[in-house]
């Protein structure tokens, strides 16, 4: 089993609890004197840098959301001074106004260094090509993989994101061993490279995809597709970019690199920090950061953290797989749906992971409509046939979400593909 | 002695069908028989044409959902209730159609029903034994 960085991924809990101490109260001082907005926030409640001395006092510090850091847009949470940042990130804007982040040298090291246990994790070494599809500029995804990749002594090929007839010469030209990219990406890669006829020609071995939430199955589908090992990463920019948590050969949920980024899991309704092993939305404090030391950052992500032991030697606390957003969350006639399940159910019952979930309002009645496209195994000749199919389709989507969608099969490669983020619901409702 | 019957996805959209046709027009693919059965979402188009195996082949490679499906051509007599005579033996002997498709030709006087059936071989021969006539694919192919 190899490691990028042992003490740290395999410390002692002791250990770990003896760093994240040291290091969060020296972050809560330093941000205390030098943010007066989160300042103002900790005036607020009352609660002053000597009462933070361990990670059970987190609870006293208040939360963070993506609405102030839109309040202090753009340097109001630098803490340093703009001349001891050299870089800046930003979000995709997917969910609103763009937010961006600042890193120092020292910043950029740490990320890329957690972007290396994830590659190290997945098998890479100094001996593997890395194919890197995610884009590069403000976007972390290629900048993060790449920096990774160079500190891990991986020959590095930076083809940042788009022209796919391209990713796949170089893929099959330069015998790349490991593709970072979306996972929705990587399906419409195999897909291309399935077509083409080239599956022979590629050199894969893992694949580290990230940036969207995926099922198990399509985790499976991509790893039969391509003949390789999937590995999930996360990671946001808020917090860094990708390698924030990052998958081990285990497969069973990700280590977060918690010598950097400690994790909490709140109620997303109250705020109010939850037991361990509860599902509820996650929020992270960075304390080794220089320039944006995020702290009780709520990510909007639901899952679970675990700390069962892994079978990988690491100690590093595991996150599940998220499973939903607090804020991205469709309610459909009261009913919570996540994409994810309805991806689930489609993969499950034998269709490719391209479909879109409509949602509308009807007559004061939601709708919700889900297209998925067709495939040459799953067509028949018979209507009778293809009524049974969808018949089948809906009452699987029904019994997993608890409401009865419209089903809607569709010729293939008529939902748009994406390079980046896939666009998985149109919501038309008007509230 | 079932031939091959290609059938074609076709998202309900204008011009499809045109798509689909003009595809196998340009390549020289003749059409012998045509139907579509139409769903509120989609319809299914079913071919039979001079070279089936090019037709799905080519047909896939413009990005067609397409499947081969072995189905029965029966020769009739052009005449008033023959159709009607072929489809009691068959439901005599129980066998339930699926769908079916007519056309007739210039040359013999005579018609052409496609027939789509569970079991091809059974149906085949309930009707051979009643000395129906089953048109072989060259047959068709050749007309």
């Amino acid at each position: 089993m190899n490691y990028y960085q042992r003490d740290m991924e395999l410390a002692s809990r002791e250990d770990m609890l003896a760093v994240q101490s040291e290091r969060l109260e020296r972050t809560v001082r330093r941000v205390y004197e030098n943010v007066p907005y989160y300042r103002a926030l900790m005036d607020e409640k009352g609660v002053k840098p000597a009462d933070v001395k361990t990670p059970a006092d987190l609870y006293k510090l208040p939360l963070l959301s993506k609405e102030d850091l839109r309040k202090a847009y753009p340097y109001g949470l630098l803490a340093v001074p703009r001349a001891d940042a050299v870089r800046i990130q930003s979000t995709s804007g997917t969910t609103g106004k763009r937010v961006v982040a600042f890193y120092t040298q020292r910043d950029i090291d740490i990320w890329e260094e957690c972007c290396a246990r994830a590659i190290v994790a997945a098998g890479g070494s100094r001996e593997d090509v890395v194919h890197v599809c995610y884009g590069y500029g403000l976007f972390t995804g290629g900048p993060g993989l790449n920096g990774g990749s160079h500190k891990v002594g991986s020959l590095t090929l930076p083809m940042s994101s788009g022209n796919t007839e391209r990713q796949i010469q170089m893929m099959c030209d330069l015998s790349a061993t490991i593709l970072c990219c979306t996972p929705s990406y990587a399906a419409f890669l195999a897909e291309s490279i399935i077509e083409q006829g080239v599956r022979d020609q590629i050199s894969l071995k893992a694949g580290i995809f990230g940036a969207e939430t995926w099922s198990e199955e399509m985790r499976r589908d991509l790893e039969t597709r391509l003949g390789i090992k999937a590995y999930d990463i996360y990671g946001l920019t808020e917090i860094s970019g990708p390698g924030v948590s990052f998958e081990c050969s285990e497969q069973t949920g990700m280590h977060i690199n918690e010598d950097h980024f400690i994790a909490e899991i709140i109620d997303p309704k109250s705020g109010d920090p939850l037991p361990e092993g509860s599902r509820g939305e996650l929020v992270f404090s960075c304390i080794s950061k220089e320039a944006f030391p995020l702290l009780r950052y709520r990510t909007r992500d639901i899952c679970v953290l675990s700390r069962e032991k892994c079978s990988c030697g690491r100690t590093l606390v595991k996150m599940s797989r998220v499973t939903g957003r607090s804020d991205d969350m469709l309610i459909v006639r009261g009913v919570n749906v996540f994409p994810s399940q309805i991806e689930t159910v489609l993969l499950s019952c034998g269709y490719p992971p391209n479909y879109q979930i409509i949602v509308d309002r009807v007559n004061y009645s939601d709708t919700i409509e889900v297209q998925v496209e067709m495939t040459q195994e799953t067509f028949s000749d018979t209507v009778k046939d293809m009524a049974r199919q969808e018949g089948e389709l809906v009452s699987a989507l029904r019994s997993m979400l608890g409401i009865s969608p419209k089903v809607t099969l569709v010729a293939p490669r008529s939902i748009a593909r994406s390079e980046g983020k896939a666009v998985r619901v149109i919501d038309r409702r008007k509230f | 002695m079932s031939m091959d019957q290609i059938s074609v996805f076709v998202e309900n959209s204008p011009g499809r069908l045109a798509d689909i046709t003009e595809i196998l027009g340009t390549a020289g693919i003749d059409l012998r028989a045509v139907s579509i059965a139409d769903t509120a979402d989609f319809g299914v188009l079913r071919l039979i044409s001079s070279e089936p195996q090019k037709a799905m082949e080519l047909l896939r490679s413009k990005g067609c959902v397409v499947s081969v499906t072995p189905v029965l051509a029966v020769e009739l007599a052009d005449t008033p209730g023959s159709l009607a005579g072929v489809l009691r033996i068959l439901a005599d002997a129980g066998v339930s159609i699926e769908y079916l498709y007519a056309f007739i030709t210039r040359k013999k006087g005579n018609a052409y029903v496609i027939l789509r059936v569970e079991d091809n071989a059974r149906a085949e021969k309930i009707l051979a034994d009643r000395g129906v006539k089953i048109a072989d694919a060259d047959e068709i192919y050749a007309i």
